[in-house]
């Protein structure tokens, strides 16, 4: 730890000394600062802690490091004559000044008492410390530190940093810090000044940005015009940002959408019967995550057993499904609908009477948790794992529609089934299979739906019916459909949300749909032939 | 068409039963509690929902999963005059609003619930609102020929979006909690055994007359276009008919009758909330239907009264096992019972029962 401190102090003093070698005028000042900063943060005066932070770490001294990082870790000790500085750590007492250890340990020491004026201060001076590290990112965000902070005092350490920055990027982060410093500045800059920092924080853009220009007030016409206009600027180009926003968040529920209606178009084309125990498959499939998880003991890996697992469990119990009950009901459409639906009432009761009725706690991996930031975008890794997710259940699905001896049957029995059946195609079997397969996608989706939901017995009942709306607005028997009417969906729902709030925007989506289907009664990609019933 | 009349009849006298057994005093052995008949009175209430749903579905063949849409705003109608009849005696004592727009902080009354001061506007209301709603819908979804699963999806979205609707506070009907506290009806206290006997009593008449309404209907010209439409709906409009027009007519008059039971409903329940237009109550309501007997008027008021008895019952002694229950009931309904009970042979039953009768004339003639 100690040997660390001083490899730190080492590396400031170095990369400080070609500063200082530059600057050849500004050392007697800085000599004299350093003498106060120690004696500043040892006075007990918050203003002078605060100033003293900043002129230690402005100062170059060796020791800032190691003493800032005790200050902000309440290491930092003050003798009782209001001028000896000490650090203790474990039980050893280092001189802050010289860093050597101390024998004799003063009487009275009393602790260095931080506000929340000193802690910014303080934040600001490890800031200005890392603006000589060698490493870019370290700069980089000492630099975004700075500019969060923007107190004046870091002004001077800002245009020494800006010298002799070699990295172009840490050069652009620092200009734009410089900017925020000198518009806050409770004196305003000169004007061409002024109009230079307006200018680097437009290009910043964000909130903060516009706050600080909203706060500032030009001394001349030109400098408050040009503020006004880069306010104009940034919240364009905040609102374009937050549309691209709500467009991943849109994409993002168009593929939970898909994944929980694909099962739907597959069993409602073939059999043209909406299975009401739908949901209750993607509950299923969620669950078996969390057993899954629980069985490994692992988050990734029983994510990853989970994914096949639940397509076994959920697609066995359609097959059931289907050769229990559906069978015996062909030809009666809206009998099923009655039957699937008390079916799924009983799945709801057994999973409640087995787990209990309470969100069961499915982890997310390490791998997926977080965001990245894309300009002004923050993209959660989950939901981005689920659009990649969500289309490669797709692709998989459209593979073996399209090109395997199964796929072809089904496509055969969806368009004619009794020609089909003629054909030689053994249609019950068929029925069976597809109806397993459609089941087996939507534990996929319970797979998915488990890592960004609540995991309860009612967690089908929240999708269902918006896969209902997906399947009947892409239309049936085409998955491209499905597609579509998911990603409709998923976005209207989303670039509504802001407009009229989360739950009127739903409403107006279904009123939508509703007279969208009275356009279109068969949904926007309507099944053509002579298989259709009239 | 069975047994529609003896159905209507016995519902009366079972109910005028009920309400005296209900007056006699509480020591007697034949009384009947307050609770049991506020009960009779709700499973009466749903009675009408089911014949209105029975309407639709066991003669226009429409499968409606909204149907608890109309129920709850008919419902609703009726709350808003309950909710006025408050008046000072709210918790607020606000004379001018109701509570929970007091407790929202809005100070003018919306312009919606002008009117709702008197009974029979609110009454009219019950009627005129899901009727409305039906026509519009039924308009548009029959014209453009939207049928089976997908309409059925659509009225599901319907009910659904009205229930995320009525949970909005900004709504002006109570939000989430809904209209409830209500003191009395037309200066009766709603809390005495008189007034509840008298609403049962109502309520029964209004079943009676529904069935007898609709009986009359069906039985004539247009009870065989229905039919006609409900089993070849092509070929009735090649024969120049518009089945269109014939369902709309249909549609709406199940959902005045679903509106007036909600009336009924919220005076004898005490409470509407956004939770009736959950799509699993319309759902429900299609199970009381088919367990009676889908297509026969008398089926869907035997089998609201016996689903929700057996509710009843099983969520007090076995609340674990009732969605069991229910998710059984809809499953071997569909799968052993397709007519329902009305459907058991029981011309067979009571045939034999005639031929046990005449044998015994037989006997005693010679």
């Amino acid at each position: 730890m100690r040997s660390g401190l001083l490899l730190l102090g080492v590396l400031a003093l170095v990369f400080c000394a070609p500063a200082a070698a530059q600057a050849q005028p500004a050392v007697p000042q800085e000599a004299t600062q350093q003498a106060d900063g120690f004696a500043d943060i040892a006075s007990g005066n918050y203003g002078r802690i605060a100033a003293g932070a900043t002129g230690l770490a402005a100062s170059g001294d060796p020791q800032a490091a190691t003493v800032l990082h005790a200050l902000t870790t309440r290491h930092l000790f003050a003798a009782h004559d209001g001028h000896g500085l000490y650090i203790r750590e474990n039980n050893t007492v280092t001189d802050a000044r010289t860093g050597a250890v101390v024998a004799a340990v003063p009487e009275g020491l009393r602790p260095i008492r931080l506000n929340n004026h000193v802690r910014e201060a303080v934040d600001a001076a490890l800031a200005l410390l890392d603006l000589h590290a060698p490493d870019r990112a370290t700069r980089l965000r000492a630099a975004d530190a700075i500019y969060d902070i923007h107190a004046s005092i870091t002004l001077p350490a800002l245009d020494r940093a800006l010298t002799h920055e070699p990295d172009a990027g840490v050069r652009q982060a620092l200009v734009q810090a410089r900017a925020a410093v000198l518009l806050t500045a409770p004196t305003p800059p000169p004007s061409d000044q002024a109009l230079a920092a307006i200018h680097a924080l437009t290009e910043r853009s964000g909130l903060p940005a516009r706050a600080i220009l909203a706060g500032f007030h030009g001394a001349t016409p030109d400098v408050q015009h040009a503020a006004t206009e880069a306010i104009a600027t940034i919240d364009l180009r905040l609102r374009l940002w937050s549309i691209l926003q709500y467009l991943f968040y849109g994409i993002s529920l168009g593929s939970v959408l898909l994944l929980a209606a694909m099962g739907l178009a597959i069993t409602f084309g073939v059999m043209g019967v909406i299975n009401m125990a739908h949901g209750e498959l993607v509950m299923i499939g969620a669950y078996v995550t969390y057993l899954a998880q629980q069985a490994t003991g692992s988050s990734s890996l029983g994510l990853a057993l989970a994914v096949p697992l639940a397509f076994l469990v959920s697609g066995g119990i359609g097959i059931l499904i289907e050769r229990g009950l559906i069978r015996f009901l062909y030809g009666r459409p809206l009998e099923t609908l009655l039957a699937t639906w008390g079916l799924s009432l009983v799945l709801q009761q057994a999973v409640r009477s087995l787990f209990g009725p309470t969100n069961l706690s499915v982890t997310t991996p390490a791998w997926m948790s977080g965001s990245i930031a894309v300009g002004g975008l923050v993209i959660t890794l989950n939901r981005l794992v689920i659009i990649v997710f969500a289309a490669l259940v797709m692709l998989a699905l459209t593979l073996v529609l399209k090109r395997t001896p199964l796929g072809l049957q089904m496509r055969a029995v969806t368009q004619n089934r009794r020609m089909a059946s003629l054909m030689g195609i053994r249609t019950p079997r068929v029925d069976a299979l597809t109806f397993g397969l459609g089941s087996g996608v939507a534990g996929l989706a319970g797979v998915a739906i488990s890592q960004i939901d609540n995991v309860s017995p009612n967690l089908g009942q929240g999708y269902i019916i918006d896969s209902f709306m997906v399947v009947v607005f892409g239309g049936v028997g085409n998955l491209w459909g499905t597609l579509a009417g998911a990603a409709t969906l998923g976005i209207a729902n989303k670039i509504l949300e802001p407009v009229a709030g989360a739950v009127l925007g739903k409403i107006v989506v279904l009123i939508l749909l509703i007279a969208f289907i009275q356009r279109k009664p068969r949904g926007m990609f309507p099944l053509r032939g002579r298989g259709v019933e009239s | 068409m069975i047994a529609v009349r003896p159905a209507a009849l016995l519902t009366v006298a079972a109910a005028v039963l009920l309400a005296l057994l209900n007056l006699l005093p509480a020591a007697s052995a034949l009384h009947v509690p307050d609770f049991a008949v506020g009960l009779a009175g709700k499973y009466l209430s749903f009675a009408l929902l089911g014949i209105a749903v029975d309407l639709v579905w066991g003669f226009a063949g429409i499968l409606t999963l909204g149907h608890a849409a109309f129920f709850a705003l008919g419902g609703y109608a009726m709350g808003m005059y309950l909710m006025r009849e408050i008046g000072t005696r709210g918790v607020y004592g606000n004379a001018n609003l109701p509570d929970f727009m007091v407790f929202l902080s809005w100070n003018k009354l919306p312009w919606y619930w002008h009117g709702f001061d008197h009974f029979g506007f609110a009454l009219l209301m019950a009627l005129a609102v899901p009727g409305a709603l039906a026509a519009l819908f039924g308009w548009l979804a029959f014209r453009s020929r939207v049928s089976g699963v997908y309409l059925s999806i659509m009225t599901q979205a319907l009910t659904y979006a009205l229930l995320l609707a009525f949970f909005r506070n900004d709504m002006g009907f109570g939000g989430n909690n809904g209209l409830t506290d209500f003191k009395d009806v037309l200066g009766f206290d709603l809390h005495s055994s008189v007034t509840r006997a008298v609403m049962l009593v109502l309520t029964a008449l209004m079943v009676a007359g529904s069935l007898m309404l609709t009986r009359a209907i069906l039985s004539g010209r247009f009870g065989s276009l229905l039919t006609a439409v409900r089993d070849a709906e092509s070929r009735t409009r090649f024969l120049g008919y518009r089945p269109d027009h014939i369902k709309l007519v249909i549609w709406v008059l199940s959902a005045l009758i679903a509106g007036l039971g909600g009336a009924l409903y919220v005076i004898q329940v005490g409470i509407i909330n956004p939770g009736e237009f959950a799509p699993a109550n319309s759902i429900e309501a299609v199970i009381w239907v088919a367990v009676g007997g889908r297509g026969t008027l008398s089926g869907a008021v035997l089998g609201a009264i016996l689903v929700n008895l057996g509710k009843t019952l099983f969520t007090g002694l076995l609340p674990e096992l009732w969605l069991y229950a229910l998710g059984a009931l809809f499953i071997l309904t569909t799968l052993f019972l397709p007519r329902g009970i009305m459907g058991l042979p029981w011309n067979r039953l009571t045939g034999l029962a005639r031929g046990l009768r005449s044998g015994a004339k037989a006997d005693v003639a010679p």
